[in-house]
């Protein structure tokens, strides 16, 4: 479905996506993982044409959608969140997810109540006329998820919809993700949560410095030496190791 | 549908106003009140809806008005022809002025300074060619016949106004129950977040400088007929464009009612300082300023936000809409 090949991206002297080559199966939940710094949201801002990449290309569904503008990329049918939420702030939630379902119907009528459906999806019925700016933390996570679903995406692209959140809320929103899965967008998700990429993730990929450093399935990652290393230091799996050798 | 009935119900009582009303002297008052309402709203539109603060509208107030005046003086156009291509005009200038600003990533103050500076460059331009009448200004020659746009009696010029306001007003009601309205708004609060949505921020804030220069543009061609005269300082100068952004900062930005409001209330404060003050050169101007600071400071929402607070007011919006 989606198609990445060999992307960079260069901030003056930093490499904070390098080379990159990922390929993204239709239907079912991934993840991209990585410390802090990896390049995992820059990534994501290559993907959907909100950086340019300085090299590489990114395919969607057979299209090559390589440095085109965002509104394009998202009608297209790719369409991210955002980490740090941004709420459409004084308009009610009704009217942030409105401008979601705004890209296909072009009736307000429709769109109002479409955005009415979403909400009930991502469970924030209760707070349809509120204003946006008065949501909880855990409230605009979901507002970001409400309004890009609201524009049926083929995939949709999650940037840590869980940061911030506590354990209550994150074990509330993780079958929402779910049902979004199963109602047949595709997903792929950057988490710092490993309990809900272990319960949500099919497959995963692993970001370090810029670089793919693994792949494959979630339990199988939080084994691999390459993956400890990146998170806890050099030398770390070999010692992780011989600590469990002399338990 | 509410709205549009209080909308509706306002615009017919100012309609029948010039029947009731004996005196000349108010009904100037309440025009220009009125004219103000329009050019507040005509900016509301890019400014309030879209975000798109623009410290130049005169720029498209002086192109429709020397659009009427050159047409008719020069080529001997019918000013009714005049006014259709005053209002093309300033509709054009506003889409040509979006497309050159927003390409180029102007936003802010940035994009504020370039409309300023476009007005003032048309200003100087308008001083220095022969066709405009340059510093003298364009004159144009009186024949009081609702053909030639011009009327023995002032009501005729108040119905003129008054229906180039409601069109102005309607198309703002329109607009609050509309995807691009909707994608206007969604652009102001946060252009990343409209993008990511699959909204095209370029043409969305295109439409609305290009809505907004319409209505400033007809404005400009009332004004011109009104007193039959132009000179660049009027049609260029800051004066429109403080007007217009001042009226509509006080009624209330992004609203339906605002510059309405705004209008007459900056109008009966002017009124009431001049009766005060007598003709004290440059009083109202103090007046606008202290009433502006006042504003930003403490209502930033203006006056529409006084009633129930602005949160429930929106609600109520949403649910009739």
């Amino acid at each position: 479905m989606l198609e990445v090949a060999n992307l960079t991206k260069r901030f003056g002297g930093l490499v904070a996506v390098d080379g990159v080559n990922l390929s993204l199966p239709e239907g079912g939940i991934s993840a991209l993982i990585g410390p802090n710094g990896a390049g995992k949201t820059t990534l994501f801002a290559l993907i959907t044409g909100f950086h340019r990449p300085d090299g590489g290309s990114v395919r969607f569904l057979g299209r090559d959608l390589t440095g085109e503008k965002p509104f394009r990329i998202a009608r297209a049918g790719m369409v991210r969140t955002f980490q740090i939420v941004q709420p459409f702030a004084g308009q009610t939630v009704r009217e942030n997810i409105a401008v979601g379902a705004h890209m296909h119907l072009a009736d307000r009528a429709e769109a109002l109540a479409k955005a009415e459906d979403v909400a009930r999806a991502v469970g924030l019925s209760d707070r349809l006329d509120r204003d946006a700016a008065d949501l909880t933390v855990a409230g605009r996570k979901r507002l970001e998820v409400a309004r890009a679903l609201a524009t049926d995406p083929k995939l949709l692209l999650l940037d840590e919809v869980m940061a911030g959140l506590n354990p209550s809320e994150i074990r509330d929103v993780i079958p929402v993700i779910r049902a979004i899965r199963d109602r047949g967008v595709t997903i792929l998700l950057i988490e710092h949560v490993m309990q809900a990429v272990m319960e949500l993730s099919d497959q995963a990929w692993v970001l370090n410095q810029g670089r793919l450093i693994a792949a494959g399935a979630p339990r199988a990652l939080a084994s691999d030496p390459a993956v400890i290393e990146a998170y806890l230091g050099h030398g770390m799996a070999e010692r992780l190791a011989k600590g469990a050798a002399h338990a | 549908m509410r709205t549009l009935a209080l909308l509706v119900a306002i615009f017919a009582a100012l309609a029948v106003l010039p029947i009731g009303l004996r005196s000349d002297f108010w009904l100037n008052a309440v025009m220009l009140a009125l004219f103000s309402a329009l050019i507040g709203q005509s900016w509301n539109i890019a400014g309030g809806y879209a975000g798109q603060f623009s410290f130049g509208h005169a720029l498209f107030f002086g192109l429709g008005g020397y659009a009427v005046a050159v047409l008719q003086v020069h080529l001997g156009i019918n000013p009714w022809l005049g006014m259709a291509v005053g209002g093309a005009l300033g509709a054009g200038a506003g889409a040509a002025l979006g497309w050159l600003t927003f390409r180029y990533g102007l936003r802010g103050s940035y994009f504020a300074l370039v409309t300023l500076a476009f007005a003032e460059v048309f200003r100087i331009l308008a001083n220095s060619v022969p066709f405009t009448g340059a510093g003298e200004g364009i004159l144009i020659p009186l024949d009081p016949h609702p053909a030639m746009l011009q009327f023995r009696a002032l009501s005729g010029y108040y119905w003129l106004l008054l229906g180039l306001t409601f069109a102005c007003f309607l198309t703002v009601w329109w607009l609050e129950r509309s995807r691009l309205g909707a994608q206007m708004q969604a652009v102001r609060d946060n252009e990343d977040a409209a993008a990511a949505v699959g909204v095209d921020a370029f043409t969305v804030k295109l439409k609305a400088m290009a809505l907004s220069g319409l209505f400033m543009g007809l404005a400009g061609v009332f004004y011109t007929q009104r007193y039959l005269y132009l000179d660049p300082g009027l049609a260029f100068g800051p004066a429109q464009s403080v007007e217009a952004l001042l009226v509509a900062i006080v009624g209330g930005i992004g609203t339906l009612f605002g510059p309405l409001l705004g209008a007459f209330a900056l109008h009966l404060l002017a009124e009431a300082a001049q009766g005060v003050l007598g003709d004290v050169p440059g009083a109202n101007m103090v007046i606008y300023g202290t009433v502006l600071v006042a504003m930003v400071l403490f209502l930033p929402r203006g006056l529409t936000s006084l009633r129930q607070g602005g949160r429930r007011r929106r609600r109520r919006r949403t649910k009739d809409a």
